[in-house]
């Protein structure tokens, strides 16, 4: 049986060997050798030694933890509110509905709205102000990046609020707990399992956002994700561009570890 | 157990016939059953005026296959892994050096060629092919300035040093390219475009730190976009690019400042593979009539080489300063070289840091 068992698990193995091991290993391998495919570390200590990267660095991670916070601060209640709803199959219809379309598509809209002949523009017109410089800037590329990342929040989040038992809540309010202190000690952590993996699936990719720092941000935000373009596509060193790679992998290892602490999953049943 | 063995099977064929599709489509371009009668082109895209082709093929009777690149690399990767059989390739000036270091180009006889002689001496012999053996120019350009003359006065720039005037602050759109922006700070302090000094490199870097106030943002090809809206006041770019927007603004204007810039060209080539060379001969000597020349030339846009093309061309055109600039700009002008590995690094990392800190 056990034979059988771990018989099964062939294709998906194949699957990960061919598309999740390899191409890491070759990430891996590429990091650790020179241009000359000789093994060395200067690229790591060319990373570390440079202000530059560090400093590139940083900026991934306040620009994440960011648009992460804004996405958190709209899904939760946007979250809460849909479970409250009628029709919540639409309502969530139309939460996933943005994510069908194309990102590109997305940010060129932004661009048209922005701009400076754009809606926004044209709106603050009628009431005489003038225009305001909106694209290239920190709160353009901050806000894009929230609107296009929030439907991966709102979706966990909402799961787990599901998942919660309606007669919790019950129970909470029959033993004097005022809304707040509901919220506080029975809904927030029995959904955090949901909020844990909302932020893992906005935080992580996050770092390495590259499109969008230049159609929205005009390259005047500059993250990972413009080094790694830059180095496999421009001065193709893909030994650099690796090694900025595995920084990122274990960036995101790290961020993975620390909200995923809590692992011993809380269920309560009445 | 069956299931899982189909699974597996499928999973394996499926790469296996990724692979294969991927080769067959590589090789398929450029059709490998080429006859006599083909003439294979590889250009890029938009880049010929498609009534040229329909009247070759009817003078010389050859059917024209014509395909297009978007990118000199993409071109240069089609060209080394063979499989194959272009016989006219239309590569930039860098590209050249590179396919010819590589062992990738067919010498041309330029004697075979007897149009050949219409081509201006200023077009000739430049670094990427010092004794014309390689190739046969077919466009040139510029890097420079446009403006809209709604915020900026005509001659209100005159070098490169007035884009770090103080009253353009936030107006000044980039292009995203290393080269070109440590190239135009190079020049503002006096130096060539293909400085491998690292002291003035780091001199340019400095200087282009200095421009961070002024630019509104540092983009690739929306560039043209933001122009045409009046997004920015200025922009540096290509006179190809500057072409489009002027045709879609009329207060769009562009400008070589006469210190010097980079000076581009395409060339048509003819590569290794080539099957058809008798073909590509009359081709190339075909788009070197100056009747020929000076219809492409009106229907791209962009200036050519080809002197005699250059008198029928409409008066307008001819005489305009800003796409064939004159003798004292144009001798200013530097065809970029082909730095070594370690140089292009240096360029990529300081511009890479000046986009970094170039936030005001």
């Amino acid at each position: 049986m056990r034979k059988k068992q771990s018989f099964f698990l062939l294709p998906y193995l194949l699957w990960i060997i061919l598309f999740v091991i390899a191409p890491m290993v070759l990430i891996v391998g590429y990091s650790l050798t020179n241009s000359q495919g000789h093994f060395s570390l200067q690229n790591f200590t060319l990373f570390f030694s440079k202000g530059t990267f560090i400093g590139m660095m940083l900026n991934s991670f306040w620009y994440a933890l960011l648009i992460t916070f804004f996405c958190l601060l709209i899904s939760y209640p946007a979250a809460l509110a849909l479970t409250r709803l009628k029709n919540q199959q639409f309502w969530l219809m139309l939460v996933i509905l943005p994510t069908w379309i194309n990102l590109l598509l997305k940010a060129y809209a932004f661009i048209g709205i922005f701009s400076r002949d754009g809606m926004v523009n044209q709106f603050l017109h009628l009431f005489g102000l003038g225009p305001a410089e909106i694209m290239f800037t920190d709160f353009a590329f901050i806000f894009v990046a929230t609107y296009i990342e929030i439907p991966f929040m709102i979706m966990p989040i909402y799961n787990s609020l599901k998942e919660i038992d309606p007669a919790l809540i019950s129970a909470s309010s029959d033993l004097g707990a005022n809304f707040w202190q509901t919220f506080r000690y029975v809904i927030w952590p029995l959904s955090w399992p949901g909020v844990e993996s909302g932020i893992q699936a906005i935080f992580i990719p996050s770092l390495s956002l590259f499109m969008l720092t230049r159609l929205i941000g005009g390259n005047r935000v500059i993250t990972l994700g413009t080094a790694v373009e830059e180095y496999f596509l421009t001065t193709m060193n893909w030994n650099m561009g690796s090694t900025i790679g595995v920084i990122l992998i274990v960036l995101m290892t790290i961020v993975m570890v620390l909200t995923s602490r809590k692992q011993h999953k809380k269920e309560i049943k009445l | 157990m069956k299931k899982i063995l189909t699974a597996s099977a499928i999973i394996l064929l499926v790469c296996l016939g990724l692979y294969w599709g991927a080769q067959k489509l590589d090789s398929s371009s450029g059709g490998s059953a080429s006859s006599k009668k083909d003439l294979i082109i590889y250009n890029w895209g938009d880049y010929i005026d498609p009534d040229l082709i329909t009247k070759f093929e009817k003078k010389t009777g050859y059917h024209v296959i014509y395909e297009t690149f978007d990118s000199n690399e993409a071109m240069y990767t089609k060209i080394k892994q063979g499989g194959t059989s272009y016989d006219i390739a239309v590569p930039s000036d860098y590209m050249i050096t590179k396919l010819r270091k590589d062992n990738l180009l067919e010498k041309i006889d330029t004697s075979k060629l007897s149009n050949f002689k219409y081509i201006g001496k200023q077009f000739l012999h430049k670094s990427f092919d010092v004794k014309n053996e390689y190739s046969v120019p077919y466009f040139w350009g510029t890097l420079g300035i446009v403006y809209n003359d709604r915020y900026v006065k005509p001659g209100e720039i005159k070098k490169w040093d007035d884009l770090w005037k103080k009253k353009y602050r936030d107006q000044i759109l980039l292009v995203d390219s290393a080269r070109d922006m440590m190239g135009v700070a190079l020049i503002s302090l006096g130096y060539s475009v293909n400085d491998t000094n690292s002291k003035h490199l780091a001199q340019a870097k400095a200087k282009l730190d200095k421009l961070g106030q002024n630019v509104k943002a540092i983009v690739a090809d929306e560039l043209k976009m933001y122009m045409v809206q009046n997004e920015a006041w200025i922009g540096v770019t290509y006179s190809g690019e500057a072409a489009t927007m002027m045709s879609e603004n009329s207060h769009i204007h562009y400008y070589v400042p006469s210190e010097g810039s980079n000076l581009w060209f395409d060339n048509i080539v003819i590569p290794k593979t080539a099957k058809n060379k008798k073909a590509a001969y009359e081709f190339i000597n075909f788009m070197l009539e100056a009747k020929n020349a000076a219809q492409n030339a009106e229907y791209i846009g962009y200036a050519t080489p080809n002197l005699a093309a250059q008198k029928i061309l409409p008066k307008s055109v001819r005489n305009d300063k800003q796409f064939y600039p004159p003798m004292s700009t144009l001798k200013n002008l530097e065809v970029y070289e082909d730095l070594p590995s370690s140089k292009v690094q240096e360029y990529n990392d300081l511009f890479l840091e000046f986009k970094m800190y170039a936030r005001n």
